[in-house]
């Protein structure tokens, strides 16, 4: 009865001790929950309860920043700031973007 | 990403499709929410910064001054908040708890739960601390997880473990190494490690 | 305001339920029994917040647990402990 964040007591291996840089976008994305969170548009209780939502396969599927991108996806549409088809329009924009330049930054 | 312990293998190229929708996603998002003036640009380059600007230093400050003056570490100790206050570190949303390691109690720190952790005072957490081997082992076998690190106890020295499981953030303050007594501030911060104040090291003279 | 429920050095058993939602107190603690170490004071209740629901405060109990209480084969030493932060009502009288 654990939901996928609950790992307390299991084992799962030996510890990665590697340092690792986040990424730009793995920061920007800190960053944009950051502001989201500020302005009391999601709770980090909120975003908790997204994550642990998605389910073992997903969770453990998603890295961790991909699994922040996923929760405030979810929250924008549940909360009718953002629709689905808006996102996916922009998302098929970008990727067009990214094929034509190589970049996904376009300010 | 904390895929060990997958029980199914799936295609490498399905990996990578996931890695690239998700970077496409989060900028998405991003410029969307912008658009719909939500969130601005500038608001999220400020929350960059900020993350930028608190590093392991800031809690190395923390602690020196807790091993150089008892007064200050009496304050540490007792409300931790106001004393971080006194190097400009505010921190409105969040309550600090410093915890003290002496001859005979170990302090380590985990969310087994999620990922909290004093990012005011350490920055943003290490992988590992995120990551599912660490979440999951420290809270019952701390010695060998401890181990891993590098870091021995004995039998009689009490390891403590905290579970971050709700609104307190936690910060260990390390025991000062011996021989350090006629060291100035500015040498002992630089003694100072993100580990040990997660406690999974120990403060020696090497830092 | 309403006394606390329990003082420092009160035995608690945490309780061994396990309800779907958002809930801070993780699997492996539930059912176990500990001691309250402290008081750490009111807060709004994460597991109504995480569904953006009204909520009371709940009074915060700092607890601490044996580690040999709470694993069948603990490998470690026999003074080890491990504190969780757990609110009131997850919290029995033990």
């Amino acid at each position: 009865m654990r939901g996928p964040h609950d790992v307390g007591g299991l084992d799962f291996g030996p510890i990665d001790p590697e340092e690792y840089s986040l990424t730009f976008w793995e920061l920007q994305i800190d960053a944009i929950r950051a502001v989201i969170g500020s302005k009391g548009i999601v709770s980090t209780h909120e975003n908790r309860r997204t994550i642990e939502q998605f389910g073992h396969e997903i969770y453990d599927t998603l890295t961790y920043y991909e699994r922040w991108t996923a929760a405030l996806q979810r929250q924008m549409v549940d909360k009718g700031i953002l629709t689905q088809d808006e996102i996916d329009k922009k998302v098929v924009q970008l990727r067009t973007r990214f094929h034509e330049t190589g970049d996904l930054e376009s300010f | 990403m904390d895929s060990v312990g997958h029980d199914h293998n799936h295609p490498r190229q399905s990996d990578d499709k996931i890695r690239f929708y998700y970077q496409i996603l989060g900028q998405a998002l991003k410029e969307l929410l912008i658009e719909k003036r939500i969130i601005s640009a500038s608001e999220i380059q400020l929350a960059m910064e900020k993350r930028e600007a608190a590093t392991p230093a800031n809690g190395a400050k923390v602690v020196a001054r807790a091993w150089l003056d008892p007064k200050y570490r009496k304050r540490l100790f007792t409300d931790a908040n106001l004393a971080v206050a006194e190097f400009g570190l505010e921190l409105p949303t969040t309550r600090l708890v410093a915890l003290e390691n002496t001859p005979k109690i170990h302090n380590v720190v985990v969310c087994t739960l999620c990922s909290c952790y004093p990012r005011d005072l350490l920055g943003l957490p290490p992988a590992w601390y995120k990551n599912k081997a660490y979440r999951s082992r420290v809270v019952h076998e701390p010695r060998e997880v401890l181990k891993e690190f590098g870091t021995l106890l004995p039998d009689d020295l009490e390891i403590r473990v905290h579970d971050s499981t709700a609104d307190l953030r936690y910060l260990v303050v390390p025991m000062q190494p011996s021989g350090t007594d006629d060291l100035g501030e500015e040498v002992l911060r630089s003694l100072v490690t993100r580990d040990m104040m997660i406690g999974v090291a120990l403060a020696d003279r090497a830092g | 305001m309403v006394p606390l429920q329990f003082d420092p050095g009160d035995q608690v058993v945490v309780r061994g339920d396990f309800p779907i939602g958002h809930f801070r107190t993780p699997v492996y603690v539930r059912g176990c029994r500990g001691v309250v170490v402290r008081y750490l004071g009111h807060f709004e209740n994460p597991e109504t917040l995480a569904y953006c629901l009204q909520t009371n405060l709940f009074a915060l109990f700092k607890v601490r647990f044996r580690q040999q209480d709470l694993w069948d084969e603990y490998t470690g030493s026999a003074v080890d402990t491990i504190d969780l932060d757990l609110y009131e009502n997850w919290l029995e009288r033990g």
